[in-house]
C-alpha cells in the first residue's frame, strides 16, 4: 500500500543549520519570519509547524556560545500567535517535563487547542541538566534515571487534567441558569512525582488531548515513545539507520497494545532543491561550508575533545593530543553528552584514512543535506525513503529563515501530490486528523463528585 | 485640569464582571472559550482607540468569594491562559496594548519573563504584564509544591488585613518582577552582530547573566529570548492596600486602584505617593501611572443601566458589589465622573464592563465620542509602542555600558 507522507516544518532557532550570513537571512525572532514560514507550510498542506526548545543559552569553554543563531521565543506563546495567522496547519511545541508543572502545561496546551481549533501537538522532552536548572526554582536536582519516570507521570497527570472536563460540561444555558455541570474539572492525582488535587480551569479542548510527540533515542526514551507517543522525531535521516530505528520503535508498540499505525516516525531533515541535480549539489556544498565555518569546525572539535583547541588551524590536521573525556566544554546541548572518547577515535581514523583537515572532517561528519537535487530527484528520494519504511514523513529544518521552505513547497510538494502521496488539500481541521490518528477517548474520572444526570 | 491625555483601559473577564452577565440577552456564553469571541471584543476595544485591554486569569476556577473555591454552577466557570489568549489576539489587532494577568506565586519567573517578551515580539511592542499573587490556598494544591495561607472570612473584610496575611507572597512577587526586568535587559539591543569576519552571530559582551539570588529562588540567565521591542514591557498591577501599593511602587509602571469617589481617589493617591517615597523611586525618571478601576453599566436612557443591573442581581440572587466602585448611568454621566475624578491626580481609568459586549460597546461607541467632543480623548492611535502611548520613557538597559 502506498503510504501518505507526513510533512512538518521547523524554524530551527538555534544550531548551525541556519546560515545567518546569507544576505537573504532575516530575523529569527521577528513575528514576520514565523508567519512567513508557517504560511508557507500551510500552503504546502503540511501537517504541522514545530518549535524546539532550549531553556538556557549554550555556553562553550565557560562563555556564551557566539557562533550560531540564538534567541528564540516562548514556544506556546509564539504558536498561539501563529494559530491566528493560519487556519489548518498544526502547531506543535517542545515543552520540557522537568522544568514545568503539569497543571500549568496542561492548561496552556488546552488553551492552545481551543484557540487553534484542535491543532496542537506537544513534544514531551526530558533533557535534563543542572546547567539549565539554574534558571528555575526547582533547580537541577532531578537524577538522570528519574527523567522518564517524571515525564511519564507528568503526561499521565496532564491527561487526567484534560479528562477532568467532559465534552458538554459547559452548558451555558441562560434559561435554566446552569453554566457548568457540577463537578466539572475536579481532579486528584496522588503519585510519586506529583500529588495534586482541585479543579482544572479549562474545558475540554477540541482534540481532547494534543498530539503527543517524543524525541529521544535512549532505551527508556524509545519505551516512552512506544507506550505514549503518537509522533516520534529522530535524528536518523540516512536510510539504513532510519530503517533500523523505525523497525525497533514500531516493534515495541505491541507490548503496549498498540499497532504500528498508532505512531508516526518523522526524522528531521534538510532539503536543497535547484533546477538540476548538479546545481543542487553545488548549492548544497556551499550551504554546508557556510554551516561549518572555520570557527564552528574548531568549536565542534573542542566539544568532543573537551579542551581548548583555538591554537589549531582549521585547515590543518587533527590535534595530536588526546581528548579529555571528563571535561564538558559545551553546555546546554544534548549532542556530545556521552561517548566522546569513542567519537574521537572514530573521527581520527576517518581523518587519517581520507587525509581530511579539521574543517573537512567536520563537514564530513556533521554537514551534509538530507535531500539534494532537482525537484523530481528530491520528490522521488523522499517517497522512496517513506515507502521503504525509513520514516512516515519528515520535519524539515530550513537553512534560511524565513524563505528556506519556499522552493520545497513550490516545486517539490506538487510532485508529491501528483504521485498521490501527499494531500492536495486538507481534509480535516485537526492535527490528529492530518496525521491520521484516532481521537483519544476520554477516560472516565476516577475522582470527584458523582455526576448529575443531564 | 491637566492637559495630559486621558488614558482608558478596559478589563475583559468572561461574559463581563457581573456574575449573571452571561445570561444577558446579547451575551454569547457558549462562545467564551472560542477565539472568535475574544477577537470580536478586542476589535471593539481597538475601534474605541483604547490604550490597552487586560485579561483576567487565575490558576484555579472563578469563585464568588475571593479566598476559597465554591461549587456554584450558575456562574461562569472555566478560563483560558491569558498570555496565550493575548498572543493569539496580537495578530488580529494592530494598535491596542495587550496585558494578560499572570500568576506569579506558582509559576517559574523565567517562564513569565520569556512569555511576556514573546508577547512583545509578536505584538511588535504592545505587551504588558499584570502580575498577580495567588490569594487562594486551594490554588496551591494544583501545584503541590508549597502551601499558601488560607485566608479566613475575617481576614478578607479589610484589604489591609488581607495584604498583611499575604505579605511574603508580595515580597516574592517583587522578586519575580525584578527577575523579569533583568531578563528583559539581559540582551542588549545590539547583541546580535552577524559578523562574518569573525564568524560570530552574537557578541557575548552584550549578553548578561542576571545572577539573581533571593530568599525564594535564584535565576542565572540570560534570557533565551532577545530583548523585546519595548525593552521593558509595561508592568501593571491592581492594588487595594499599603503592601500592594509598595509592590507597585517597587516594580510596576501602572497601578490600578479602587477609589469610591474623588476624595477617596485623592487619599489613595497620597498613599501611593507615600509608598513611592518609601521605596525611594524617582518618578521623574521612572513614572508610575495611576488608573482608577470602575465597574460600568451603561445605557443611553437615564435609569436603564441601573434597572439592567437590578435584573442581573435578581438572576444571581444577590446585589452585585465589587472591590471597585460600581457605576450605573449614561455615557454622558460617566464622562462627567471620569473628568471629575481625574482632577484628583489620576492618569486614567481601567473600566470593567458589567456585561459583554453591551457595556464595552457603550464605552467605545458612546463614551469615547463624548470624551472626544470634550477634547479629553485621542482621535487616532498614531504610531508607537504601548509604553510610548502611556508616556513612559524609553527604558535604559541596566547592563549596557554608557559613554
Ligand atoms: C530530533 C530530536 C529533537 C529534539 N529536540 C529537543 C528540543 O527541542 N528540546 C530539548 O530539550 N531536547 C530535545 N531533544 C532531546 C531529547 O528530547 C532527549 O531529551 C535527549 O535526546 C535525551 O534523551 P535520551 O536519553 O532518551 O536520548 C531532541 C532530540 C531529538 C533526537
Amino acid at each position: 500500500m502506498t503510504k501518505q507522507i507526513h510533512l512538518a516544518a521547523q524554524l530551527p532557532g538555534i544550531h548551525n543549520v541556519t546560515v545567518w550570513s546569507d544576505p537573504r537571512s532575516r530575523s529569527q525572532i521577528a513575528i514576520g519570519s514565523f508567519v512567513h514560514l508557517a504560511r508557507t507550510a500551510e500552503r504546502g498542506k503540511f501537517d504541522f509547524f514545530f518549535l524546539a526548545e532550549g531553556l538556557r543559552l549554550r555556553e562553550h569553554k565557560g562563555s556564551l556560545y557566539e557562533l550560531d543563531v540564538a534567541g528564540r521565543p516562548d514556544n506556546l506563546t509564539m504558536l498561539s500567535a501563529l494559530s491566528a495567522a493560519t487556519t489548518r496547519l498544526g502547531v506543535a511545541a517542545t515543552v520540557n517535563a522537568t522544568f514545568n508543572e503539569p497543571y500549568e502545561v496542561a492548561r496552556r496546551l488546552a488553551t492552545l487547542d481551543h484557540l487553534s481549533g484542535g491543532r496542537t501537538g506537544w513534544n514531551v522532552v526530558t533533557s535534563f541538566d543542572a546547567f539549565t536548572g539554574e534558571n528555575f526554582r526547582r533547580g537541577g536536582f532531578l537524577a538522570e534515571a528519574d527523567r522518564y519516570t517524571r515525564a511519564a507521570e507528568f503526561l499521565a497527570t496532564a491527561r487526567e487534567l484534560w479528562d477532568s472536563w467532559a465534552e458538554g460540561d459547559v452548558l451555558a444555558d441562560a434559561a435554566t441558569g446552569r453554566f457548568v455541570r457540577p463537578g466539572a474539572g475536579e481532579f486528584a492525582h496522588h503519585g510519586e512525582h506529583f500529588d495534586i488535587s482541585g479543579r482544572f480551569t479549562t474545558p475540554r479542548a477540541p482534540q481532547g488531548h494534543p498530539v503527543i510527540i517524543q524525541a529521544g533515542e535512549s532505551d527508556p526514551g524509545r519505551e516512552f515513545a512506544a507506550s505514549d507517543a503518537e509522533v516520534v522525531f529522530s535524528k536518523y535521516n540516512r536510510l539504513d539507520e532510519a530503517r533500523a530505528f523505525y523497525r525497533d520503535v514500531k516493534g515495541r508498540l505491541a507490548r503496549y497494545g498498540r499497532s504500528p499505525a498508532d505512531l508516526r516516525i518523522m526524522p528531521t531533515a534538510t532539503v536543497v532543491v535547484a533546477d538540476t541535480d548538479e546545481e543542487a549539489t553545488a548549492y548544497a556544498d556551499e550551504i554546508t561550508r557556510a554551516q561549518v565555518s572555520p570557527q564552528t569546525a574548531i568549536a565542534h572539535l573542542e566539544a568532543v575533545w573537551g579542551r581548548d583547541l583555538s591554537a589549531y588551524d582549521p585547515d590543518g590536521p587533527l590535534p595530536d593530543i588526546d581528548p579529555e573525556p571528563e571535561s564538558l566544554v559545551l553546555k546546554g546541548h544534548s549532542v556530545f553528552r556521552t561517548g566522546r572518547a569513542e567519537t574521537a577515535r572514530r573521527w581520527r581514523a576517518l581523518a587519517e584514512e581520507r587525509g581530511l583537515s579539521i574543517r573537512e572532517l567536520m563537514i564530513e561528519v556533521h554537514g551534509g543535506q538530507t535531500f539534494v537535487g532537482s525537484p523530481h530527484t528530491v520528490a522521488d528520494a523522499i517517497d522512496h525513503f517513506v515507502q521503504s519504511d525509513g520514516a512516515d514523513g519528515f520535519v524539515f529544518a530550513t537553512h534560511l529563515t524565513p524563505g528556506g521552505l519556499d522552493d520545497f513547497v513550490d516545486r517539490v510538494v506538487p510532485l508529491l501530490q501528483e504521485k498521490g502521496v501527499h494531500r492536495p488539500d486538507y481534509t480535516g481541521t485537526t492535527l490528529r486528523h492530518h496525521l491520521g490518528l484516532a481521537p483519544r477517548p476520554r477516560a472516565e474520572r476516577t475522582s470527584g463528585n458523582a455526576r448529575e444526570a443531564s | 485640569m491637566t492637559d495630559s491625555p486621558l488614558h482608558l483601559a478596559v478589563a475583559l473577564d468572561g461574559a463581563g464582571w457581573h456574575p449573571a452577565a452571561w445570561r444577558s440577552e446579547d451575551a454569547r456564553p457558549g462562545a467564551l472559550f472560542t477565539p472568535a469571541y475574544w477577537a470580536d471584543l478586542v476589535a471593539e476595544a481597538e475601534r474605541g482607540l483604547l490604550d490597552l485591554v487586560t485579561f483576567e486569569d487565575a490558576l484555579g476556577p472563578q469563585s464568588a468569594a475571593p479566598h476559597r473555591p465554591d461549587d456554584r454552577t450558575d456562574q461562569v466557570r472555566g478560563s483560558l491562559d491569558a498570555v496565550l489568549l493575548a498572543s493569539h489576539l496580537a495578530l488580529r489587532t494592530t494598535h491596542i496594548g495587550l496585558v494578560p494577568t499572570v500568576n506569579v506565586t506558582h509559576t517559574e519567573p523565567f517562564h513569565v519573563a520569556v512569555g511576556i517578551a514573546t508577547l512583545d515580539h509578536v505584538s511588535e511592542g504592545r505587551a504588558g504584564l499584570r502580575p498577580q499573587i495567588a490569594a487562594r490556598a486551594a490554588d496551591a494544591a494544583h501545584f503541590g509544591r508549597r502551601t499558601t495561607p488560607q485566608l479566613t472570612d475575617d481576614d478578607i473584610r479589610d484589604p489591609e488585613l488581607i495584604a498583611a496575611r499575604l505579605r511574603p507572597l508580595f515580597a516574592e512577587a517583587t522578586d519575580v518582577v525584578e527577575v523579569a526586568r533583568r531578563l528583559w535587559d539581559s540582551w542588549e539591543d545590539d547583541a546580535e552582530i552577524r559578523d562574518t569576519a569573525t564568524g560570530r552571530f552574537l557578541d557575548r559582551d552584550k549578553l548578561h547573566h542576571i545572577d539573581f539570588e533571593g530568599p525564594y529562588f535564584s535565576v542565572r540567565g540570560p534570557s533565551i529570548t532577545p530583548r523585546p521591542p519595548q525593552g521593558q514591557p509595561v508592568v501593571a498591577s491592581l492594588a487595594h492596600a499599603s503592601t500592594p501599593y509598595e509592590f507597585a511602587a517597587r516594580g510596576c509602571d501602572v497601578v490600578f486602584v479602587t477609589p469610591r469617589d474623588r476624595t477617596g481617589a485623592k487619599a489613595i493617591l497620597a498613599q501611593v505617593d507615600e509608598a513611592v517615597d518609601q521605596v525611594g523611586r524617582d518618578v521623574r525618571d521612572r513614572p508610575l501611572r495611576r488608573f482608577a478601576d470602575l465597574v460600568v453599566f451603561l445605557d443611553d436612557e437615564p435609569g436603564a443601566a441601573a434597572r439592567r443591573k437590578e435584573r442581573l442581581d435578581a438572576l444571581d440572587g444577590a446585589e452585585y458589589t465589587s472591590d471597585a466602585a460600581v457605576f450605573t448611568g449614561t455615557p454622558g454621566e460617566l464622562a462627567d465622573l471620569l473628568l471629575d475624578w481625574r482632577t484628583a491626580g489620576l492618569d486614567g481609568f481601567r473600566l470593567r464592563p458589567g456585561a459583554l459586549p453591551h457595556d464595552l460597546t457603550a464605552l467605545t461607541r458612546r463614551l469615547v465620542p463624548e470624551l472626544q467632543r470634550r477634547d479629553a480623548f485621542r482621535r487616532t492611535y498614531g504610531a508607537g509602542t504601548l509604553r510610548a502611548r502611556l508616556g513612559l520613557p524609553a527604558p535604559r538597559n541596566r547592563y549596557a555600558q554608557h559613554g
